[in-house]
């Protein structure tokens, strides 16, 4: 059963383009915790019950008394009539549909409305994926804002500029799939700032504040259209690769996972289930970027450690190169001061 | 990451032990620091779960929050730590020196030196994290606007008479953490990170248990499987070998074994109070001390690794000699120290959520500062921080090989000595570049006049050699000497003076007004810290 990509997914994707590992594993929708789990470097990701007990309660609060309370927050304190219209239907195709009708109707009434969990359809590589935004407010003008709740607190009105960044990409993703919708809908428009709600200092009461997207859309945009190509990735991979977690052994999926080359970087383990993985596969290839991405821009050509060390130690390497005489100063340098200080004590 | 660093992770990678990034201390390390490793419940905002404090290695004050979603409970938490915390921080407000400080005498707008008092030394809190650090901020924020009942009888939730000052005082080590080189606050990742290169991203330096199996692993396993051991072990249970270093649980911990726990403990507390007779709320009581022994075992587990590990990282930097100058950055601690008691001796209220313009440009503008001396103090306490600087063209290490003797051509002629030297540094000189020296602790400018014949620059001396005509003994380089001179300069310039707060013009939001009282938070129905 291939696991449908999220906006979590698809926002961090955003964050290393130049993986080809990531896009076809993402394309294929296969599981890459399970997968990195069966290839002996489980992902450390989890969430703690915690705060997703605490995540569902602020997020109920928000939504309580029919969508008041969200109105209030983005301003509005006397909405009159707010309709929060029932978006349940069989399977995700119909739920799609019915949201985009619920939409559709929305934007012609001239009121506000409050849409809980609608469900969203953006073309990824392909094929569809399913996404599913907190919740999406329709202004009687007919504009469309996405609502994002959060349960990191913004204390004196500014929250963790981490998080805001990762809930603006998320955003993001979301403003794109309603973009589609809105295309085939009269008098809609989708606003470019969403509405992240997160609680006020300590307590649980929400505060919200409007966070613009324009840069994180047309970045996921961007990427998204270059995601089309994992088909020409595919297609250069050998003939009968399977990443079937279930039915495959650990060496089959290792080697089916080495045909697509990895980018990885340090950034990578705080995103990627499979980060563990590339970062023993980049420390065996000895490469460079193992120690951050920054590392490779002072050393030209040299892209393993051992030969940066052999470069700079002069075994190896073109003196005339810029980069191998840097090395080799720097080397020099360093030895110089270590060994003043050694004779010292 | 400058090349001399990166080189240094490499040689991590290749010889599996971290290699020294310094050879001095660049922070000062109290005799007798305070270590707090806090731990905090996912999901809440500064709602803590537990915390292992104190000044002994041996004895650590573990202080637990069995249900971090009772209010009572978190308070009770918040004077324990007060308990710890203030009367280690008093124990440094007695003991003064006397001082001068340059004031403006409000009448007659002179410059006079006023005698001061100078707290002898200041007390140290050593987190495990940059993590730890925010929370501290956090937790500061959260307690230091707490109204007690002896300030308000009317607040609702009235807190612990010495929450609030507790709240004050954080805030002052998490605003003081912000300024470059200071140690009021400091974390043992960013220490160890100071001062060693691991053969790992700085990104994943931010793991104190990673960082310390590069830097001090045991039988000499290499770094890199220590490390990993340290990021991802688990044992039987599912559990991390190395626990999380806070504030922030593993969800696993979490999941498995704290939430069961505490639903023990809260059963355990309804059936004490449904307890009818006295012979069920015996075992009622009974329960709950078990269920409250069971969590405080668990989050003992939690902190004790990183408690350690903690006294580890203070041990290994104690190892290092501490750098000349990091005394006069300790001395700049200490007056704020002294500067914040002397606040909270004349009443003033806490620091308010928000400063207003003229306290936010001087605090930037300090803290710029603090940024410029402490780059050029590390690099004159330390060779192997100046290589870098060497290397980037910022110094270069010369030897002086011919001095002419010159003077300046007005009545009285001062002496100005032209230095011909020799380096192989490549530094960024140009016409009319000063480049500085250190001359018995205090700079020494000299100025750059051309490159010579054979490519050896010529430098004029410009200052220090004393009033009369033959410069002082020693002031003036010799011969054969081997000097570092530097293009930075060795002192910070103070910036422009900015106004009072009261003269703050309308462009900036206007002058403070004064009688705006921050308010406490807000109170609701929910939990809240």
């Amino acid at each position: 059963m291939p696991r449908p990509l999220d906006a979590r997914a698809l926002a961090a994707l955003a964050a290393n383009p130049g993986c080809k590992r990531r896009a076809v594993l993402d394309g294929a929708g296969v599981d890459k915790s399970a997968l990195a789990a069966k290839l002996g470097s489980p992902a450390p990701f989890g969430q703690s019950q915690f705060a997703i007990v605490r995540g569902n309660s602020f997020e109920a609060k928000v939504k309580a008394d029919g969508g008041r309370e969200l109105l209030r927050l983005i301003g509005v304190e006397e909405p009159g009539e707010v309709s929060v219209p029932d978006l349940a239907a069989a399977g995700p195709e119909g739920r799609v549909a019915r949201t985009a009708l619920a939409l559709r109707e929305a934007t012609g009434a001239g009121a506000w409305t409050l849409l809980d969990h609608p469900l969203l359809a953006l073309e990824v590589a392909g094929s569809p994926v399913h996404l599913e935004p907190d919740a999406v407010v329709v202004h009687p003008d007919g504009g469309w804002t996405v609502v994002e709740i959060k349960s990191f607190p913004m204390i004196d009105g500014s929250a963790d500029a981490a998080k805001v960044g990762a809930a603006a990409r998320q955003a993001a993703v979301y403003v794109l799939a309603l973009e589609r919708v809105a295309a085939r809908t009269e008098g809609a428009r989708v606003a470019q700032s969403v509405l992240l709600v997160c609680p006020k200092d300590f307590s649980n009461v929400p505060t919200a504040s409007m966070v613009d997207v324009r840069k994180q859309r047309s970045v996921t945009r961007r990427q998204l259209a270059r995601l089309t190509r994992i088909d020409e990735i595919a297609r250069a991979l050998p003939e009968g690769i399977s990443f079937d977690v279930v039915e495959r052994t650990a060496e089959e999926l290792a080697a089916a996972v080495e045909c697509v080359p990895h980018q990885y970087a340090p950034e990578c383990l705080a995103a990627c289930e499979l980060a563990f993985h590339c970062r023993a596969r980049a420390r065996e290839a000895d490469a460079v970027e193992a120690l951050g991405r920054s590392v490779r821009g002072e050393l030209g050509g040299l892209t393993t450690v051992g030969a940066v060390l052999a470069a700079a130690r002069g075994e190896e390497g073109d003196p005339e190169d810029p980069a191998v005489a840097a090395l080799r100063r720097a080397r020099a340098l360093r030895e110089e001061a270590l060994a003043g200080v050694a004779a010292c004590r | 990451m400058s090349l001399i660093s990166t080189l240094a992770r490499m040689e991590a990678v290749e010889s599996g032990r971290a290699q020294p990034l310094a050879t001095v201390r660049h922070r000062r390390l109290s005799a007798r620091p305070l270590v707090l490793v806090p731990l905090t419940t996912a999901g809440e905002a500064g709602a803590p779960l537990g915390a292992l404090v104190g000044t002994d290695p041996e004895e650590p004050r573990l202080l637990v929050v069995p249900q971090p979603r009772d209010r009572d409970l978190r308070f009770a938490f918040l004077a324990d730590l007060a308990e710890e915390i203030l009367p280690y921080v008093d124990s440094f407000t007695d003991v003064v020196e006397a001082a001068e400080r340059n004031e403006v005498d409000p009448e007659t707008g002179k410059k006079v030196k006023v005698e001061v008092e100078l707290c002898a030394d200041a007390p140290q809190l050593i987190v495990p994290s940059r993590a730890g650090i925010e929370y501290v901020r956090l937790l500061g924020r959260s307690t230091r606007f707490r109204r007690t009942a002896e300030q308000d009888p009317e607040t609702p939730f009235p807190a612990p008479p010495r929450v609030p000052l507790l709240g004050r005082w954080l805030t002052h080590f998490g605003e003081r953490a912000r300024v470059p080189g200071s140690s009021l606050l400091l974390s043992a990742t960013d220490l160890l990170n100071r001062h060693w290169a691991t053969g790992q991203s700085s990104l994943e330096d931010q793991h104190l248990g990673a960082l310390l199996a590069w830097i001090a692993p045991c039988d000499g396993e290499p770094g890199a499987e220590a490390a990993l051991r340290a990021e991802v072990g688990r044992d039987a249970q599912g559990q991390l070998l190395c626990p999380p270093a806070g504030p922030a649980t593993d969800p696993a911990f979490d999941n498995k074994l704290l939430a069961p726990a505490i639903e023990r403990y809260d059963r355990a507390r309804q059936s004490l109070g449904a307890a009818e007779d006295g012979e069920s709320a015996d075992t009622g009581l009974a329960e709950l001390h078990g269920a409250e022994r069971e969590l405080r075992r668990l989050i003992a587990s939690q902190l004790k690794p990183t408690w350690h590990s903690v006294w580890r990282a203070i041990e290994l930097l104690r190892e290092l000699p501490e750098g000349a100058r990091v005394e006069d950055r300790w001395t700049r601690d200490r007056w704020s120290f002294t500067g914040h008691r002397d606040r909270i001796a004349a009443g003033e209220p806490p620091q308010p959520r928000r400063d207003d313009a003229v306290t936010a440009a001087s605090k930037l503008a300090a803290r710029e500062q603090a940024q410029g001396q402490l780059e050029a103090q590390e690099a004159l306490d330390d060779p192997l921080v100046m290589a870098g600087r060497r290397l980037a063209g910022e110094a270069f290490s010369a030897e002086v090989v011919e001095v002419t003797m010159a003077w300046t051509e007005s009545k009285r002629p001062a002496p100005r000595p032209l230095v011909t030297v020799r380096t192989d540094d490549r530094p960024h000189l140009a016409e009319k570049v000063k480049v500085y020296r250190s001359l018995d602790g205090k700079p020494q400018a000299a100025e750059f006049v051309r490159y010579e014949e054979d490519g050896s620059p010529l430098l004029r001396i410009l200052d220090r050699m004393g009033r009369s005509r033959e410069p002082a003994e020693g002031s003036v380089p010799e011969k054969g000497e081997r000097i570092v001179w530097t293009l930075f300069e060795h002192d910070q310039r103070v910036g422009p003076k900015l106004p009072d707060p009261e003269e703050t013009p309308w462009t900036h939001g206007g002058p403070p007004r004064a009688d705006a009282v921050e308010p406490p938070d807000a109170v609701t129905p929910e939990d809240l810290l």
